[in-house]
């Protein structure tokens, strides 16, 4: 297939992936058009990586199709590579080469023209060019996430599918990095990326949350927030954590969270919350107020809501 | 339409490369490249020595005479045999041997000396443990010549109408539990393959199973890198190593062994490489089966043994039973002693070698095709 002409970056419908009789990637369907953002949220061993690896044809799925780039992931996984950008979650790059003998070693691999040109430019914009001949182990955590960035998009892939890359990083670098993200998707090159940060997944085009295998939600934030129907009120004060025990029991209120110096209070129905939360309140030192859900409050919830179906037979 | 992507020269090559970088760094596994024939040569060159003395020996003395304590002096004169004890009988002398005390009895018939004198030619028995025959095969060699001396100095006066040819008395030997012997030459040509073996395959047993642990698999996997330039490719800087250790081992032989070298430097050298390319392929393939490091040196260990032991290295080929053979045959190490023991020893040339060359080359195009069809493409 012509890779132009295809619609999205990824198009794939209804893969599942069996570990044992654990049921790891549950009917995932996701869409990635080109030069779009793709967050990919979830809890620690929801099947994110999996799910990506099924995508770039590291793993076989056991049922499912789907394209990426327009070439199919199960039979075309060689054009796949070609033109795909990974960035394992694993800083998985050769602790015992050199920084540049890495970036080389992986523009030979891909038979790049003008080798030498793209790895000194590389090492040029990493900033890592004065240390391009320290052992690759001996870097930061940080710095080897940059070289690892830097080194699946030394092929000038169309689509990235970057890993959990910004785990363990700092905020200065992370913006950074988000920054670069942004200008890559302005050239048209598709991202999917997977992430824990709340921040991060504020700044995707679009996001897709999944739990226990499933995909619960998929959409711009706004419709990820919308697709739960949640109404939250904030409440400002002292001692809000007992305040949220006494919450969580009253009807109306299906979530409480404390953020800080905030007790926010979620339900579905509007109502029953409002009188919930005014009760509650009534004759203390508190200000309440109607808030925006934020999408904080709505992955809390679908994580909450969502049932652990590992280890049931399917 | 699956799509088969063709093998690229530069894609291979940067394997290559990669691999020389890393070994290069790898001072461990560079020490052991060539500490290992080193301390190989010492072990079985030396300290398994294959020309001991001392031997622990016990005598039956059928009866006392001049000769036979003649003898007696003669054979601890020689240096190789050291009497330890003197025994009642025959039923002794077994249990002895077999319970591993002395590695030889040596047994004076009771009339000995009678015929001896009545130039009837009798013999002296001496029983040997040959499970190990290199250690007693020098010391049996040794004892013909300590007939002459005793004859010569016993036999004099009226007696020296005794002392003509045939020789008035001899030794019979009889070696129990392993009537083989074998050749001293042996043991250095047959340990260049033992060390290849070793570390050859332990050190591609390695290559694949560490990416695997590493995690950088999953890297190489996202990359458009074929398994066979994987595979190739991790196979060429130890072809480079295995030469080294080649010539490390040829010169301890030359030198230090005064090994013969019979037949061409050439031959040798070509018939190493192909063995190691045929070893190579194993340690290639027993990586892309086990799932761990630990794994792959465990089945490293379930390779070498019976190359050790059923190749001719430890035992004559042709002393093994028909089951242990056909196990040999399989082996390219089999193939490899034969080889260099043909050049080395024998001077033999290409037309003699040939049928051990083939099967050499069919072990390893068989091996290889196992070890691509094993070489994971995924992650499953
Ligand atoms: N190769 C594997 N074999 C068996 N189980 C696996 C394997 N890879 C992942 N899993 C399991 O699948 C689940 C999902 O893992 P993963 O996709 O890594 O989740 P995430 O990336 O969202 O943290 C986890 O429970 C993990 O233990
Ligand atoms: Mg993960």
């Amino acid at each position: 297939m012509n890779p132009s002409a295809t619609e999205y970056a990824i198009d794939v419908q209804k893969l599942n992936k069996h570990f044992g009789d654990k049921h790891v990637v549950n009917d995932v369907s996701l869409q990635v058009a080109h030069g779009e953002i793709f967050g990919f949220l979830g809890p620690n061993g929801s099947g994110k990586t999996t799910s990506i690896r099924l995508m770039c044809g590291l793993l076989t799925p056991d049922s499912g199709t789907g394209t990426c780039l327009g070439y199919d992931i199960i039979r075309e996984s060689a054009q796949i590579k070609r033109n795909v950008g990974y960035m394992t979650q694993r800083f998985s790059y050769w602790d015992d080469l050199t920084i540049r003998e890495n970036l080389d070693f992986i523009a030979r691999l891909y038979d790049m023209p003008n080798r030498r040109e793209t790895v000194d430019h590389a090492l040029e914009s990493l900033g890592l060019a004065s240390r391009a001949d320290q052992l690759t182990g001996a870097l930061s955590g940080g710095w080897k996430q940059r070289l690892a960035l830097a080194a699946c998009m030394l092929h000038k892939p169309k689509l990235l599918l970057l890993d959990e890359p910004t785990a363990g990083v700092d905020p200065t670098a992370r913006r950074d990095f988000w920054e670069e993200l942004h200008r890559l998707a302005a050239q048209g090159i598709s991202v999917l990326v997977s992430t824990h940060y709340m921040d991060e997944a504020e700044r995707c085009h679009k996001l897709a949350y999944i739990a226990y295998g499933k995909l619960i939600a998929q959409g711009t934030a706004k419709e990820v927030i919308d697709s739960q129907d949640l109404t939250t009120w904030a409440i400002h004060g002292d001692r809000l954590s007992e305040l949220s025990e006494q919450l969580r029991t009253m009807p109306g209120v299906d979530q409480t969270v404390v953020f800080g110096s905030a007790l926010h209070a979620s339900g579905k129905d509007h109502a029953a919350l409002e009188k919930a939360v005014q009760q509650a309140a009534a004759g203390k030192d508190l200000r309440i107020e109607p808030i925006d859900t934020g999408l904080e409050d709505v992955f809390i919830y679908m994580m909450s809501r969502s049932s652990d179906n590992y280890g049931m037979p399917s | 339409m699956t799509t088969h992507a063709l093998f690229s020269l530069p894609r291979w090559w940067s394997v290559v490369l990669k691999e020389f970088l890393q070994l290069k760094r790898d001072r461990i596994t560079f020490a052991m490249i060539a500490v290992l024939p080193i301390v190989q040569l010492a072990l079985f060159g030396y300290a398994i020595n294959t020309n001991p003395k001392q031997l622990p020996t016990a005598v039956i003395l059928g009866e006392q005479s001049p000769f036979s304590r003649s003898f007696v002096a003669a054979m601890k004169n020689s240096d190789y045999f050291n009497i330890v004890e003197t025994l009642p009988d025959e039923t002794a002398g077994r249990r002895a041997l077999a319970q591993g005390q002395v590695l030889f009895v040596l047994n004076v018939p009771a009339d000995f000396s009678r015929r001896l004198l009545r130039g009837e030619h009798p013999s002296l028995l001496l029983e040997a443990d040959a499970t190990d025959p290199t250690a007693t095969g020098s010391a049996v060699a040794a004892l013909p010549g300590l007939v002459q001396p005793v004859v010569e100095k016993d036999l004099t006066g009226p007696l020296a109408h005794l002392n003509g040819a045939p020789a008035a008395f001899d030794v019979q030997v009889h070696s129990l539990y392993n009537p083989e012997a074998i050749t001293q030459y042996n043991v250095v040509p047959g340990l260049m393959g033992v060390i290849l073996t070793m570390t050859m395959v332990m050190m591609t047993g390695l290559a694949i199973t560490r990416e695997r642990e590493r995690g950088t698999m999953e890297n190489l996997l996202a990359t458009p890198v074929l398994p066979i330039e994987v595979m190739t490719g991790k196979i060429v800087p130890y072809v480079a190593i295995g030469l080294i250790q080649v010539t490390i081992i040829l010169a301890a032989a030359y030198f230090v062994f005064h090994v013969p070298f019979e037949g061409s430097l050439i031959a040798i050298y070509l018939a190493a490489l192909l063995f190691i390319a045929a070893t190579l392929t194993v340690g290639i393939t027993l990586s892309s089966l086990a799932q761990s490091q630990l794994q792959a040196m465990q089945l490293t260990m379930f390779y070498f043994l019976p190359s050790l032991l059923l190749s001719g290295f430890m035992f004559p080929f042709a002393g093994m039973p028909v089951w242990a053979r056909f196990i040999g045959n399989l082996l390219p190490l089999t193939y490899f002693n034969r080889l260099i023991r043909g050049i080395l020893l024998k001077g033999n040339g290409w037309i003699d070698l040939w049928p051990s060359v083939w099967p050499m080359a069919v072990f390893m195009v068989v091996m290889m095709g196992i070890a691509l069809r094993f070489y994971r493409r995924t992650l499953d």
